[in-house]
Formats: structure tokens, C-alpha cells, sequence
């Protein structure tokens, strides 16, 4: 196995101080969750957790199958950063094991020293709170588990429980509450959003002369491009990018301001939160009357929106095609099909390498044959002269989280956030690459901090910037 | 007919009770429980694909192989020789013995061997490494011994002390035929035969779940065909929907009196004027 540097020794507690804040009361009472600890916690949070194991398939195998075998230990990224045993998804993962075993096995209650069984205690919620707010829920030890044992379900169980007894944090909840009330992460209300758009169009319109749309809540268009807010209001290239893809293929699109997020922080909360977040992209694409809804550059939206969709609505039958579909798909079959006239030499001041996005990379159809791997990359080698890859084992469905996932990009957090970008970091270093594309508004957030942080000189953008400034009109 | 003939004849009908029932009570709890969502990690798209990569895995240790390589060989010599012990031990099981058990018997007595060195490195593994130590319970190491001692006790009846088979064979058909024969009670065999009912005891209870869990795991077994099919959700629930709206009619819509309870935050008042400001009211 490749380590992009040297795997640290262990070191107790050397992320325990890495805790974010909690919840406000404001937006727990938003998402309809206890504002505060529920007075019976104990017996309120086993009640939960016996439920979720008559629900869910993978949380009731995954209890029992660890050996602990370690094979997991050096596969997450904050593990590598921080040197923190409890940040080896397996001991993560022990952190719920070990209540488990103590009030749902035989064996557990039988002997409880060897099996290390104890009970659920403030402390022990402290540890949870503490440490599964440090899992970005980026299935990378899934990858490694000879049982396919997904720390990120288990850590999702954890939340879940936590978050119906009252504990939560500050940043997830706020996202969520966010969503209901403006229809993105950001709190961008639909004027302001219009604004965002007229502005781009005025931005376009200097660099082309031609009057590009950003169509907002256009009813009757093809395309309801369900794309990250951050893409209008800090990744800006990327929204540019898109704008002037349509406008190349003559493809009629809009945004919608009910629904202008394809992020669904209720992910990484509990399930009530996940589906309410995700039914808002299906309905603003029906009451729009659009033929299709495309998936913008994200990362999570893409793992919420590809393999949830379907699942938390009922109908997605008027779309063609019914499930959803990512831009960059859909963008690789346009330019297959020569839509698009494209000069490499654009792109010539800039060593492009690619960095998969973790939940793009292993929790959607990424390794068909023509999947999420490759279309991205199909752009990049046709918008670009200079591609390089990462190591073997950095990236594809080996690919490191940017440090920030699983609503982890809070400043509070940012000690955390640095240690588990390194790894990206170092493999971007080692493959001498000076820009970083990345379909994934969070890793764009997170990946140009990191890149400051530990002095890599490289710049992370969007893969449709980079087609934009190869694209011509 | 003695008591420790009894003895031992009831602590191995215990032991078959609570192996076979409490696998199968298991494996029952583990075929009902529901799948609400599609969490496949990089499977194929097809029933036989997934079948096929399964069959690659539990019989090769593909995951292991492509990410740990000594830990791929530990544990699967160890499993492999594992097999092939039990499979010469089924010659005890059968009378008249089949013609293809006969065969598992030609396989030579090495595979005790290999299993007892794969599980020294096993536990060496555990031992040496500090994050892997770290990750250890007392129960790992336990099981550990509990294997080390059975493949030790069986290897030293083959070349030390010889073990009338016949009695012993008697006394496993016995099990099954709920007859009292019991073998000579030679300390070794006792030995053997106790280690052997307290792994096939806690069988059930443990880590070793990890066997039939690993058929159940969704992330392996769960095809990639999300664009074909609707996956329900057998205990789906309803959850509540805020009203559409455009960014014209916003203000109407707003979601402040919603049913739900949505509560705004201090100083939303003020976009709500900036709102009316960009719309020329």
C-alpha cells in the first residue's frame, strides 16, 4: 500500500479537542428535532438504536461481521492526519460496537471485560459526539474491509441517534434549517440568487460579447440543473462553465430558486432530514415542467441524488431518463458526439490532475464502464494538453476525502479539516500537478485551504472551468 | 456407561443445540432485516457479476490481496487449511464414509500445519503492531488461543500420542443418534474435544459472525443497478414538503408560518425589505 507520507504513530487523544460546536436551538426546532438533551436520553437513545437495527440491513451485519483486523486502520485520511487511534474507522466504529454488544449480544452482557462491552454513559456520548463529527462519511474504509464494512453507515447510525436525543452540531443543523427556509446551503434568498445570475450574465456577456442566460425558475425549459449553491456565489467558473455549455449546445436550462442546492446535509443527520432535503429537487423539477434534472459538480448531492432519489420519491417518471444524471455525463455525451469545438492550448498554462471526490467515487455507478471515473477525465484529456495522474492509490475508488466532507466544513473544525487534507495534499505534491480539478463544491471549499496550509503550489478548480476556457464559441 | 461418558455426551449435544440454532436464529435476523437504501460499493450492475465477485472473495481474499498483502496471506492459509481440516474430520461423521470424503482424506496432514503457523502470525500480527494492538479485545486473543490450541491438541494426537479413532467415531455418530458412547478419555482428546465444543458454542455469539455475515453485507452483495430499478423502502415514511415557489411569488410562500413550525432567525425581517427593494415595492 502507498502512503503519500509517513503513517503516524498513535498518540491518544490527539484530535479530541478538534469538537464542534453545537447545535443552536433555533435550527434543531427548524428540522423538527429536540432542541436540547431529551431528559431520558439513555433509554430514549437504546430505543433508537434497536429500531435502526430492525431497519437497517447493514448497521445489524456490520455490528457483528469486524474482526478487527486493522485493515482499515491506515485507510482514513484523519487517522492519517491526526495520529488519533480513534479516528482508525475501525475504532470508530468500536465506539458504537462496544453499547451495542453491551445491551443487544448475549456474549456482550455475558462477559463484558473480554468482549469490552459497557455501557452507555455521558462519556460515551461524548466520545460519539466527538468523534463521529470527525468521519466525513467518505466510505474509504469500505474499500478495505474484506466484509465491506462502511464506517460512514455506521457513523450516519451514530448521528441519527444522537440527533433524535438532541446532540447535534451547529454547522450540519444550521445547512439543513437553511434549505427549508431558501433552498440552499448557503442561505441565498431567490432575489439575491436572480441577482447572483444577472451578474454572471453581465460577466459572460464582457468575455464573449454574446448574451448568455442563467435562467432562473425559467418554466417549460429542458434541463432544471440541480447544481451546489456554492457554484454561484464563490465557485463562480464552474456556474460560467455550465452557462456557457448550454449555450453552446443550445440546450434550454434554468435554476430554480425553491430548489438551488444539490447538497443534502440531512445526510449526514438522520433520515427524516434526508428525505425532506431530497423530495425539494424532484418537485421543483416537476412544478418547472422540465424533461430532465441534471446533477451539478458536487459530491454528496451526487451519492444523495443518484442512489437516494429513487428510493424517497414516489414517480420519476415524466424525466427522461427517469434517474438522475450527472452534468458531466451529460456533457462527455455532447462533446462525443462533437457539439463542441474545443482548442486544448486554452488550457496550456496549467498541469491539470484530477482528484475524485469520495462520494462520487465509490458510492454511485463510478466503475461501470463508462462511469463517474471516466467522464470526467474524457473531458479533461480532451479540454487539456497537460494531464497527470496521482498515484494508483490515491485516487479512483482509492481516493482520499479533501478533509471536509460530511459536514465537517465548519472553522471550528479547521485543525481537523487541515490533517485530513494532507494526504491529498502530498499526492497532489507528488504527481507536480498546478491545478487540481475536482467536480465537488465542498472539496473546492476545503482543497485551496489545505493546499496553503501545508505549500503545495496548486490551484483547485472545477472540471467545467477548465472547459470553459477550452471551449469555443 | 460412566459420568464422564454422560458428561461429555450432554456438553455435545449442548454444543450442537446452540451452534445450529443460534446460526440459524441469526442468519434469519439477518435475511429479514430490511435494506431501505442503495449503498453498493462499487459492485457490478448484474445478479451474476455480483454473484461472481463474491465468489472471488470469500474464496480469494481479493480485497485483502490488493491492499494487504501479509495480511492476506496470514488469514487465508489460514482459512484455506482451516477448510481442509474440517473436511478431513468428516470421515468422523459418516458410516459407511462416502467415496468423496475418503477423498478429502487423502489430503495429507500439512494443512494442521499451515494452520497452526497461520494463526502464530495471526497473533504475532496483533502483538507487534501497535494500531493493531491497540484495536484488539481481550476476545480476539482469546479466539486466537482457542484455534492455537485446537490445531496444536489435534496435531499432537496424529504424531504422539494415538488416539483409538474408532471409540472417537463411535461417540460423534453417537451424538447425532442420541446414543452414550464415549471414547477413552486420553487427556489430549479431552482437551481437543472441549476447545472444539467452546468455538462451536460461542460460534453464534462472536466475531466469527463475520462468515455468514459477509453474504448479508450490502455493500458487496448489492447490485449497481440503481438506473434500472425503484428501490423501496419497506418502512418508508411520509415527511413533510415546503410549498413550491418562484423567485416572484417567494414572499407569499414563505415558509414562516409554516405548518412545521419553521422558525426564522433574528433579522430575517431585513431581507424580506430587501426583497421588496429589489422588486420595486
Amino acid at each position: 500500500m502507498h502512503y503519500p507520507f509517513e503513517v503516524p504513530a498513535i498518540e491518544d487523544d490527539a484530535s479530541l479537542q478538534n469538537r464542534s460546536y453545537a447545535a443552536k436551538k433555533l435550527d434543531m426546532t427548524g428540522i423538527t428535532l429536540p432542541t436540547e438533551l431529551v431528559p431520558n436520553w439513555k433509554e430514549e437513545a437504546l430505543k433508537i438504536f434497536a429500531e435502526l437495527l430492525e431497519h437497517y440491513k447493514d448497521l445489524r451485519v456490520f455490528m457483528d461481521s469486524c474482526v478487527r483486523c486493522g485493515n482499515c486502520a491506515t485507510a482514513c485520511q484523519f487517522y492519517l492526519g491526526t495520529g488519533d487511534p480513534k479516528n482508525m474507522p475501525v475504532a470508530r466504529a468500536e465506539l458504537l460496537r462496544k453499547v451495542y454488544r453491551k445491551y443487544f449480544t448475549a456474549a456482550g452482557k455475558l462477559f463484558s471485560n473480554a468482549e469490552n462491552a459497557v455501557e452507555l454513559t455521558e462519556e460515551v456520548l461524548e466520545e460519539w459526539s466527538t468523534y463521529f463529527y470527525q468521519c466525513s462519511e467518505c466510505r474509504r474504509c469500505a474499500v478495505f474491509c474484506p466484509y465491506g464494512i462502511d464506517t460512514g453507515q455506521i457513523t450516519m447510525a451514530a448521528r441519527e441517534i444522537m440527533s433524535r436525543i438532541g446532540v447535534a452540531t451547529k454547522y450540519v443543523t444550521e445547512v439543513v434549517h437553511k434549505v427549508y427556509q431558501s433552498g440552499n446551503n448557503l442561505g441565498i434568498w431567490p432575489l439575491a440568487w436572480k441577482d447572483s445570475c444577472e451578474f454572471l450574465e453581465e460577466e459572460l456577456k464582457e468575455i464573449y460579447g454574446k448574451n448568455i442566460p442563467l435562467p432562473v425558475d425559467e418554466k417549460g425549459a429542458e434541463v432544471l440543473l440541480v447544481a451546489p449553491s456554492a457554484d454561484n456565489f464563490v465557485n463562480v467558473n464552474t456556474m460560467m462553465g455550465y452557462a456557457v455549455m448550454f449555450y453552446a449546445a443550445g440546450i434550454s436550462w434554468t435554476t430554480s430558486t425553491y430548489c438551488d442546492e444539490g447538497g443534502n446535509f440531512g445526510m449526514f443527520l438522520n433520515y427524516f432530514n434526508q428525505k425532506r432535503t431530497n423530495q425539494r429537487i424532484v418537485k421543483a423539477g416537476k412544478e418547472l415542467g422540465v424533461k430532465r434534472i441534471i446533477w451539478g459538480e458536487c459530491g454528496h448531492a451526487w451519492r444523495a441524488g443518484y442512489a437516494f432519489t429513487n428510493t424517497f420519491n414516489e414517480d420519476m417518471g415524466d424525466f427522461d431518463p427517469p434517474y438522475p444524471k450527472h452534468i458531466c455525463e451529460f456533457t462527455y455525451d455532447l462533446m462525443k458526439n462533437g457539439a463542441f469545438k474545443l482548442d486544448k492550448s486554452g488550457n496550456d498554462d496549467v498541469k491539470v490532475t484530477y482528484h475524485d471526490p469520495c462520494n462520487v467515487a465509490r458510492a454511485t455507478n463510478a466503475t461501470l464502464r463508462m462511469g463517474m471515473f471516466e467522464w470526467p477525465r474524457e473531458m479533461i484529456r480532451n479540454t487539456c494538453n497537460n494531464f497527470v495522474e496521482m498515484h494508483k492509490d490515491t485516487i479512483r475508488e482509492k481516493t482520499y476525502c479533501c478533509g471536509a466532507g460530511g459536514g465537517l466544513l465548519a472553522d471550528e473544525l479547521m485543525p481537523l479539516r487541515m490533517a485530513g487534507g494532507r494526504p491529498r495534499a502530498e499526492a497532489c505534491r507528488a504527481a507536480g500537478a498546478n491545478y487540481l480539478a475536482t467536480p465537488c463544491a465542498i472539496c473546492k471549499a476545503n482543497l485551496p485551504l489545505v493546499m496553503e496550509h501545508w505549500k503545495v503550489p496548486a490551484e483547485v478548480g472545477g472540471v467545467h472551468d477548465l472547459f470553459m476556457k477550452a471551449l469555443i464559441l | 456407561m460412566n459420568l464422564p461418558a454422560i458428561l461429555f455426551s450432554v456438553l455435545g449435544w449442548v454444543t450442537i443445540v446452540l451452534f445450529t440454532g443460534g446460526l440459524i436464529y441469526r442468519i434469519y435476523i439477518y435475511a429479514k432485516t430490511p435494506m431501505p437504501l442503495k449503498i453498493p460499493v462499487n459492485t457490478p450492475p448484474t445478479m451474476p457479476g455480483v454473484v461472481g465477485s463474491m465468489a472471488i472473495e470469500v474464496t480469494l481474499f481479493r480485497k485483502l490481496f490488493k491492499t494487504n498483502l501479509l495480511l492476506w496471506f496470514g488469514s487465508w492459509v489460514f482459512h484455506v487449511a482451516l477448510l481442509l481440516v474440517v473436511l478431513r474430520h468428516l470421515r468422523f461423521f459418516f458410516y459407511p464414509v462416502p467415496g468423496l470424503v475418503m477423498f478429502f482424506y487423502t489430503i495429507r496432514i500439512y494443512a494442521g500445519y499451515a494452520m497452526l503457523i497461520a494463526l502464530v502470525f495471526l497473533l504475532a500480527r496483533r502483538l507487534v503492531s501497535e494500531r493493531n494492538a491497540y484495536v484488539s479485545l481481550p476476545i480476539d486473543y482469546y479466539m486466537l488461543f482457542l484455534l492455537i490450541g485446537i490445531a496444536a491438541s489435534g496435531l499432537w494426537m496424529n504424531y504422539h500420542e494415538r488416539i483409538y479413532l474408532v471409540d472417537v467415531k463411535a461417540f460423534i455418530l453417537g451424538l447425532f443418534s442420541f446414543s452414550l458412547n464415549a471414547p477413552d478419555m486420553e487427556p489430549v482428546l479431552v482437551v481437543h474435544l472441549l476447545l472444539v465444543f467452546t468455538l462451536f458454542a460461542y460460534f453464534p455469539f462472536s466475531k466469527l459472525l463475520h462468515a455468514p455475515g459477509v453474504f448479508f453485507s450490502p455493500t458487496m452483495i448489492q447490485r449497481n443497478d440503481i438506473e434500472k430499478w425503484r428501490k423501496v423502502n419497506p418502512w418508508d415514511y411520509d415527511v413533510p414538503g415546503e410549498p413550491f415557489y418562484t423567485w416572484e411569488n417567494f414572499d407569499e410562500k414563505r415558509v414562516d408560518k409554516h405548518p412545521d413550525g419553521i422558525v426564522y432567525p433574528p433579522g430575517w425581517e431585513r431581507k424580506v425589505e430587501y426583497h421588496k427593494y429589489k422588486k420595486g415595492e
